[in-house]
C-alpha cells in the first residue's frame, strides 16, 4: 500500500515531507503578505534572486552525497564576479571570452582543490576552508578595494535578461505558453512511457486515477507559475538555463553510472571501492564540478547586481548546504535527491522573498532561516527513526 | 527470591508491520549458561534489547521480570542498575582510548571531581587481570585484537558487578584458541555466580558450556532443552531452529575438475604500516576450475592480505609477484582492473568491505556491472530491477523488493546480495573470505549451494575460512598458510583438521 505513496511524489516519505513544508511554507507568506509573493513581478523576482543558490545547491549536493561539503563556493561567486570586473569592466575583454575565462578558472579552482582532497586524501572541510580564505582573498586583492561597475548589457543579459518580452498574445507572453504547452507534454508522455516499461516488465504501476492525479498536480504548478510569468515580462533567460541545467544533473544523478557511484562512494566508500568504483575520481569529479557552478553562480550573480564587490557571495556557501540539507540529504552522505536539494533551495528562496516583502528585517530573517534548517532537520530525522522501530 | 533471575512472559515486538518476537517466553535460572539459539532474524538480539533497556518499556508487548519483580526499562541505563549487561555483536569501545579508559567510560573514578588516574590503572588491571587480559592498560583499544577487545567489553562489565551478562555473538569473530578462553572465562564467572546468556551460532561451543539451550525460531520460542534432561546434539538443536530435518551440512557435489584456471606465482607483499615487514612471502598456489580450493590458517597468518593483495593491490605495499588466469598473466592492481579480468572478492566484513548501508538491494548488486545496464546513456532500472529479482529468487534473499534497504536485512541475507552482485558481475574466479562468517545454519547451507552451482559452471572458488570442519566438508584441496607463507598443501582426501593442524604446528616450529 506505500507503493501508491511512493509513486505519488516519484520519492520517498522524505521527499514528500519537504513538499508538504514548502507548500505550508507558500501558503503562509501567501495569506502573511496578503498574496503579494503570488504577484506576476514577484514571481519573476524570486527565480532571478535565487537562480544562484540553485546552481550552488546543484554542485553542492553532489559534496553532500558523499558525505562532505565544499566550504569556498561563496569566495569562489566571489573571486569570479572580481575576475569577471577586472576584465569587462576594467580592460573592455569581450564578454564571450571574459565569461569562458571565468569557466575555465572555475574548472581549475575546482581542479586544484579536488586533487588536494582525492588524490592526497586531505579532508574535504580542510581544503575548501582553505579555499574560502584563499579566495576570498583573491577576490579582495583583485578589485583592491573598488566595487567595480557598469557591466556591458550583453552581461547582464544572462542574469536579469528576458526571452523575447514583447511577443504578446492577450497580455500573455507567447514563450511562457509554448513552454507550458511543451513541458506538460513532455511530462505526460515521460510518465505514460515509464508506465508502458514498468508493464512490460511486469511490476506494479499505480492505478491509472494516481498517476493522472500526479500529473494534474505537477501540470497545475508548472501552469501557475509560467501564466505569472507570461503576465510579467516573459520568461527569465537564466530560468531556461536553470531548467536545463537541473534536468541534466538530475539524469546525471539518477541515470548515470557516475551518478550511482557518487551515491555508492557517498554510501560506503570502501565497499564502492571494492566493487570496481574509482573512488578518488569521483571525488575529484564532485570537487570540480562544484567550484564550476559556484562559478556560474558568480556570473549570475555579478551580472544580476551589475557590479562585482569584495563582499560578493559571502556566506552564500551556508545556504547552498542549508538547501541540500533541508531538501533531505543526509548528512552522513549516501542518500537524497536533485529534486529533493531543488525544493530546499526553493524552501530558502520563498522564505527570502516573504521576509523581505514583509519587511522583516535581515537580522530576524537569519534567526527564522536558522531555525526553520533546524527544524527541518529534527523532523526529518525525527520521523525517519520513528518508522523505523 | 525465585529460582530465575529473568522471566519473560510473552512478548511481543513489532517494527512497523513486521512483528519480530511474536510470542516469547524465557525463563533463565540463577547461575546457570542460558544459551540462545535461532536462525539470523529469528529475534534473539531483539529480545536481549528488550530485557536490556535498547527497546523501553512500552515499545513492546508482554512482560518481563528480573528476580521475580517486573521490569520497566527506559533505557539502557536502568537495566545497568540491575546489574545487567550486555556485549552486543558490534562492540561499543572507543577506537582511540585507552583500555582504563574504555572500562570506567561512563563511571570515572574520580577524586575531588578530578579524574584520578592511578586509581583508574590500578582497578583496571585489577580487572584484566580478572580475565586473562595481559595488556598495559594505557595501551589504546586500536591496537589491540578483536579477541583482547572483547576481553575489554567484559571488563567493562564485571567492573559494574555484573549479575547478568549477555553474550551476543561474542565468539563469531575470534579464532578456535581466543574462542576457547572467551568460553572458560563464562564458565569461570558461573563459579562465581554470575548468569549468561549466550547467543551463538557455533553449536560446538555452545553444547560444551550451556546448562539450558532455547531455541527460537520466527520470533517465538520453540523449546528449552536442558542438559542432563534433554538429549541435546547438533542434529537436534539444527532441527529446531530450522524447523526442518538437515540431513546434511553440507551440500553434495559431485567434482568435475579441470585445468589449472587461476594461478599466483611467488607472491610477496609488505606490510603498509611497516614497509620492513614481509607480511606474505613468496607465496605460489593454482586453482583449477571447477574447484573449491580452500584456503586454511590461523587469523593473522594472512589469508585475507593474500586476498586483498591480489584483488586490486588493495592491501599491501611493495607487491611483487605475478597473477596468471588460463595461463596469462594479468595486471590486478586496480579493483576495476581484476573485475574486468573477472574476478571477485566477497570481504571476510561485509559491513565495511561488503554493502553499501542505506542503499537498495538493487543499488548494490549491480554496481560492478553497471555498465550493462546503460542504454543510450541511461541506466535502465526496470533491467536493473527486472535482474536483481532474478538473484533474488535464485539465492533465495528474503525480502520485500529488489528496492529494499540492504541495512533492513539479516545478515545471511546481505550477504547473499555480495554474492549476487558478483554472481552477476559474470566472474569467474570467486575469492569468499569467510562467507558464511556470523551466519545461521540454515543460510549458510545455501551458501555452500551457491558455491556449489558455481564450480559446476566451471568456475574457481578459493575459499578462506577458519572454520574447518567447513573445510573439510567443502574443499577439493586446501592450501594451509601460515605467518604468510603456504606451508601445506592437501588434497581432498588428506583434508582432516589434524593435518591442517599438523603443517600449521610444523611450520610454525621451522619459522
Amino acid at each position: 500500500m506505500d507503493t501508491k505513496k511512493k509513486t505519488l511524489f516519484g520519492g520517498n516519505m522524505r521527499q514528500n515531507g519537504m513538499i508538504i513544508a514548502l507548500l505550508a511554507v507558500i501558503c503562509f507568506f501567501g495569506i502573511a503578505t496578503k498574496g503579494m509573493i503570488f504577484r506576476p513581478l514577484n514571481i519573476s523576482n524570486i527565480f532571478m534572486q535565487n537562480s544562484y543558490l540553485i546552481f550552488l545547491s546543484l554542485g553542492m549536493f553532489f559534496c553532500v552525497l558523499t558525505g562532505n561539503v565544499d566550504l569556498s563556493v561563496g569566495s569562489v561567486v566571489g573571486v569570479s564576479g572580481a575576475l569577471l570586473g577586472a576584465m569587462i569592466v576594467q580592460n573592455h575583454v569581450p564578454t564571450w571570452i571574459a565569461v569562458t575565462v571565468t569557466l575555465v578558472v572555475g574548472l581549475l579552482i575546482g581542479a586544484f582543490q579536488g586533487a588536494f582532497i582525492a588524490f592526497l586524501s586531505i579532508p574535504p572541510f580542510i581544503v575548501t576552508l582553505a579555499g574560502m580564505l584563499m579566495f576570498r582573498g583573491l577576490t579582495q586583492y583583485i578589485l583592491q578595494g573598488q566595487s567595480l561597475s557598469p557591466f556591458t548589457n550583453s552581461f547582464q543579459y544572462f542574469a536579469s535578461g528576458f526571452l523575447f518580452p514583447q511577443l504578446k498574445v492577450g497580455g500573455l507572453n507567447v514563450i511562457c505558453l509554448i513552454v507550458l504547452a511543451v513541458a506538460s507534454i513532455a511530462v505526460i508522455l515521460r510518465e505514460m512511457s515509464a508506465r508502458k516499461k514498468r508493464i512490460s516488465y511486469g511490476f506494479e504501476v499505480p492505478s491509472m486515477g494516481v498517476t493522472a492525479a500526479k500529473l494534474a498536480g505537477i501540470i497545475f504548478v508548472m501552469g501557475f507559475v509560467l501564466i505569472m510569468l507570461a503576465k510579467y515580462r516573459g520568461m527569465p533567460f537564466v530560468l531556461v538555463v536553470l531548467i536545463i541545467v537541473t534536468l541534466i544533473y538530475n539524469f546525471i544523478a539518477q541515470k548515470t553510472s557516475v551518478g550511482r557511484h557518487v551515491y555508492a562512494v557517498g554510501g560506503n566508500r570502501l565497499a564502492a571501492q571494492m566493487s570496481g568504483v574509482k573512488t578518488k575520481w569521483v571525488m575529484f569529479i564532485v570537487y570540480v564540478n562544484c567550484a564550476l557552478l559556484a562559478t556560474v553562480a558568480g556570473i549570475v550573480v555579478t551580472g544580476r547586481l551589475n557590479v562585482a564587490t569584495a563582499k560578493a557571495g559571502n556566506s552564500y556557501e551556508l545556504d547552498a548546504i542549508a538547501a541540500c540539507y533541508i531538501g533531505g540529504c543526509a548528512a552522513a552522505g549516501g542518500s537524497g535527491t536533485i529534486m529533493g536539494t531543488i525544493v530546499g533551495a526553493a524552501i530558502m528562496a520563498i522564505l527570502n522573498n516573504g521576509m523581505s516583502i514583509m519587511g522583516i528585517s535581515t537580522d530576524i530573517q537569519q534567526v527564522i532561516k536558522g531555525l526553520i534548517l533546524l527544524l527541518a532537520v529534527t523532523f526529518d530525522l525525527t520521523s525517519k527513526s520513528k518508522s523505523k522501530s | 527470591m525465585s529460582d530465575y533471575i529473568l522471566e519473560t512472559k510473552n512478548i511481543v515486538k513489532r517494527f512497523g508491520n513486521v512483528t519480530a518476537l511474536k510470542n516469547i517466553s524465557l525463563k533463565v535460572r540463577r547461575g546457570e549458561i542460558h544459551v540462545l539459539c535461532g536462525e539470523n532474524g529469528a529475534g534473539k538480539s531483539t529480545l536481549m534489547n528488550v530485557v536490556s533497556g535498547v527497546y523501553p518499556y512500552g515499545s513492546f508487548e508482554g512482560s518481563f521480570y528480573y528476580n521475580g519483580e517486573e521490569c520497566r526499562f527506559t533505557s539502557t541505563r536502568d537495566s545497568k542498575d540491575k546489574n545487567i549487561a550486555i556485549i552486543h555483536q558490534h562492540l561499543a569501545l572507543i577506537q582511540p582510548l585507552s583500555i582504563a579508559e574504555n572500562i570506567f567510560m561512563g563511571r570515572e573514578i574520580k577524586k575531588h571531581g578530578v579524574i584520578d588516574w592511578e586509581a583508574t590503572r590500578s582497578e583496571a588491571k585489577k580487572y584484566m587481570e580478572q580475565v586473562g587480559l595481559h595488556e598495559s592498560p594505557d595501551t589504546l583499544i586500536k591496537d589491540i585484537g578483536v579477541g583482547k577487545q572483547q576481553l575489554v567489553e567484559i571488563c567493562k562489565a564485571i567492573s559494574c558487578d555484573v549479575k547478568l551478562l549477555i553474550l551476543d555473538e561474542p565468539t563469531a569473530a575470534l579464532n578456535e584458541t581466543e574462542s576457547e578462553m572467551l568460553l572458560n572465562l563464562v564458565l569461570e564467572f558461573k563459579k562465581q555466580g554470575i548468569t549468561s546468556i549466550l547467543i551463538s551460532h557455533k553449536l560446538r561451543e555452545v553444547m560444551r558450556v550451556c546448562d539450558t539451550i532455547t531455541i527460537i525460531r520466527d520470533g517465538e520460542t520453540i523449546e528449552t532443552l536442558e542438559k542432563g534432561r534433554d538429549e541435546i546434539s547438533e542434529e537436534r538443536i539444527i532441527k529446531s531452529m530450522v524447523g526442518r530435518e538437515l540431513t546434511n551440512l553440507y551440500p553434495p557435489r559431485t567434482p568435475n575438475i579441470g585445468e589449472v584456471g587461476f594461478s599466483i606465482k611467488n607472491w610477496t607483499v609488505y606490510d603498509p604500516l611497516n614497509s620492513e615487514k614481509q607480511k606474505l612471502k613468496n607465496i605460489s598456489i593454482n586453482a583449477r576450475k571447477g574447484e573449491i580450493l580452500g584456503i586454511a590458517g590461523l587469523m593473522g597468518a594472512g589469508r585475507t592480505e593474500l586476498a586483498m593483495s591480489v584483488f586490486g593491490h588493495m592491501y599491501g605495499t611493495n607487491i611483487t609477484g605475478t597473477v596468471e588466469k588460463d595461463g596469462v598473466a594479468i595486471d590486478t592492481k586496480t579493483v576495476s582492473n581484476a573485475i574486468r579480468h573477472r574476478l571477485a572478492y566477497v570481504s571476510e566484513d561485509r559491513h565495511i568491505y561488503g554493502f553499501i548501508s542505506g542503499q537498495s538491494i538493487k543499488n548494490n548488486v549491480t554496481l560492478p556491472s553497471l555498465p550493462r545496464f546503460v542504454k543510450k546513456g541511461a541506466i535502465d532500472e526496470n533491467m536493473e530491477i527486472a535482474a536483481t529479482d532474478e538473484y533474488r529468487r535464485k539465492l533465495n534473499i528474503k525480502s520485500v523488493d529488489a528496492e529494499q534497504n540492504v541495512s533492513n536485512l539479516s545478515g545471511g541475507n546481505q550477504q547473499k546480495v555480495i554474492l549476487s552482485k558478483w554472481l552477476l558481475s559474470d566472474a569467474d574466479v570467486f575469492i569468499l573470505d569467510e562467507p558464511t562468517r556470523g551466519i545461521d545454519v540454515g543460510a549458510k547451507y545455501e551458501i555452500y549451494q551457491v558455491m556449489n552451482d558455481m564450480v559446476a559452471k566451471g568456475k574457481i572458488v578459493i575459499f578462506i575460512s577458519s572454520d574447518m570442519p567447513e573445510l573439510l566438508g567443502m574443499c577439493d584441496r586446501v592450501y594451509v598458510i601460515n605467518d604468510g607463507r603456504v606451508c601445506g598443501e592437501l588434497n581432498r582426501s588428506e583434508i582432516t583438521q589434524e593435518n591442517i593442524m599438523g603443517c600449521i604446528m610444523k611450520n610454525g616450529r621451522e619459522g
